[in-house]
């Protein structure tokens, strides 16, 4: 599902001494089925879009499309996005409350008037979509190891068959190896599923190897966007925006520092590169 | 974090601001007790007059007073129409079927209404003006007499420093679970009332799981760091009176004289 945002602003506690503007006049557009990576610093306003997005926080000015639901100022609330929009909060392990992890996951669908025994199913095949296995599904969440906490919230999100999902750093606090599988799965769910994937991030690796599209946050503006290539060009920015660039295109920036015709920024792995290097070499090599 | 939490430090360097905090607290204290023995219009209205002086000198907007009056606006009024409705005495003002109202109701009504705003207003110019370590710091030095009776003055302050601490970040915490929830489809704004405290469960049972987990993490970062209670502990910042804190004992003696002579 397509979103597109218009002119978006939105100030925290307005009118008091500690009023803060989040995000001043952002404009962009996430195409449907698209991976879209939404970067920057602490602090740049990542967070709030995607919760303007999600139709949690409402917006100043401006406005938020997701499909044909249009999200402003003026509207009676964000429920119409909230229909359409998942969103997976950094450590979602942090709200889980039920009993049993399948009550947990169940949660939602509930909240959506699903009842047995489709409720049942529903959460059994989420349980084995997150790779969570059966026997699990009467334990208490609280028995579970941090990674697996992590897989019960975001089946109760998935639960929801959300047509957009957002993922607010959901590898933060994960090992490699649950960071890998966590991707697996998000990646799964974008191929397979055709799911709108908007991750949250600021390790560029991720976005590099991940996402079709990127938009970069500072101070509440939108100072970059395009495709990861289109991003990492401009590395003469990133500096100042306090953002470190994916190593394969620190690797790239430095080679280009003493070539005449520069690489390609379209380079995201040690293979590419050094395919590309040794073309580069063969060329010389040949007379021409 | 959105909304205005009442009760929050507004950094400045005002007069009121620059006062030692005990000597604000102290104050703080001896004036709502006058506010109660104020029995009089015009001992009200001078009340009244000399905090709103106040609040111009620390120079917090009036705004923000009308926000932390809010929640008790309804008692106020609630107060003033009993005592419109029930007390008699005076000259009767005007006679409905039903309900008279007396000179001395409307007065009583009047009365009750400013001693609340008082209240009210005079707390909220406490907590604007005073940061919460010179608060704690205050209560901590205002108690310590106490402790020969055996009352933990520090660990008391520690308490209340660590409590008013927690109270933006449990705030947020709470906003960020709530948003969690209506994600998954909880709508808190419909229903009837004890469907929607209801509601609030999936908020409170994370919430106080992540408490605990706060507190743990804290008291072993305290024994980390060898905290062990009041015993032989000295304090970085030191608190000090100055010429400053003598008006404030000027204004209740003055205000105590204004008591007196408008007694009945």
């Amino acid at each position: 599902m397509e979103i597109v945002v218009k002119d978006l602003s939105v100030v925290y506690m307005p009118d008091t001494p500690y009023e803060k503007q989040a995000l001043s006049h952002i404009d962009l557009r996430i195409e449907s089925g698209c991976f879209a990576a939404i970067a920057g610093a602490t602090g740049s306003g990542k967070s709030t879009l995607i919760q303007c997005m999600a139709g949690l926080i409402r917006p100043a000015s401006g406005q938020v499309q997701v499909g044909d639901k249009i999200f402003h100022a003026g509207s009676k609330s964000g429920a119409a996005l909230r229909k359409h929009v998942g969103i997976v909060f950094q450590y979602p392990e942090h709200q889980l409350f039920e009993e049993t992890i399948a009550k947990d996951i169940a949660f939602g669908l509930k909240n959506r008037g699903i009842t047995e025994p489709k409720l049942d199913r529903e959460v059994h095949r989420m349980m084995d979509l997150v790779g969570l296995p059966g026997e699990l599904s009467d334990r208490s969440p609280f028995h579970l190891s941090g990674g697996q906490m992590r897989r019960v919230a975001i089946a109760g999100i998935l639960a929801l068959k959300p047509d957009v999902l957002i993922m607010d750093e959901p590898t933060a606090g994960l090992d490699r190896q649950g960071k890998q599988e966590l991707f697996r799965l998000l990646k799964d769910l974008h191929e397979k599923q055709g799911l709108t994937v908007i991750l949250v991030t600021h390790d560029m690796n991720d976005v590099a190897k991940y996402a079709d599209q990127v938009f970069v946050l500072s101070g509440g503006k939108l100072a970059l966007s395009g495709t990861p290539a289109e991003v990492f060009e401009q590395y003469q920015i990133w500096q100042e925006l306090s953002l470190e660039l994916p190593q394969v295109s620190q690797l790239v920036a430095k080679i280009n520092e003493q070539l005449d015709v520069p690489l390609p920024y379209s380079i995201f792995t040690l293979e590419e590169l050094e395919q590309s290097l040794a073309k580069r070499f063969v060329q010389r090599e040949a007379p021409t | 974090m959105n909304g205005f939490i009442v009760g929050m430090y507004l950094p400045g360097d005002s007069f009121v601001h620059q006062l030692d905090p005990r000597a604000k607290l102290g104050f703080a204290f001896i004036f709502m007790f006058m506010v109660f023995f104020a029995d009089r219009l015009l001992a009200c209205a001078i009340f009244l007059a000399f905090v709103l002086v106040a609040i111009h000198i620390a120079k917090v907007p009036y705004r923000l007073f009308f926000t932390a009056l809010k929640p008790i606006i309804f008692i106020i009024l609630l107060s003033s129409l009993l005592h419109l409705w029930m007390t008699k005495g005076g000259e009767m003002i005007l006679a409905f079927p039903g309900i008279t109202i007396y000179e001395e109701g409307i007065r009583q009504a009047g009365i009750i209404s400013i001693r609340l705003l008082l209240l009210v207003a005079i707390a909220s110019l406490l907590t604007f003006t005073t940061s919460p370590v010179d608060l704690t710091d205050g209560m901590e030095s205002l108690l310590s007499p106490l402790r020969k009776i055996g009352v933990p003055a520090h660990e008391l302050a520690l308490m209340m420093s660590i409590a008013l601490r927690f109270i933006p970040t449990l705030w947020e915490e709470t906003e960020k679970i709530r948003k969690a929830q209506m994600a998954r489809g909880i709508d808190f704004e419909e229903g009837h009332i004890l469907k929607r405290l209801k509601k609030h469960l999936p908020i409170l049972i994370p919430l106080f799981i992540s408490a605990f987990r706060r507190a743990e993490d804290l008291a072993l970062a305290m024994e980390a760091r060898c905290y062990r209670g009041s015993e032989g502990r000295t304090k970085w910042r030191q608190l000090h009176y100055t010429r400053r804190d003598l008006w404030l004992l000027l204004i209740l003696i003055l205000l105590g004289m204004v008591l007196l002579i408008f007694r009945h």
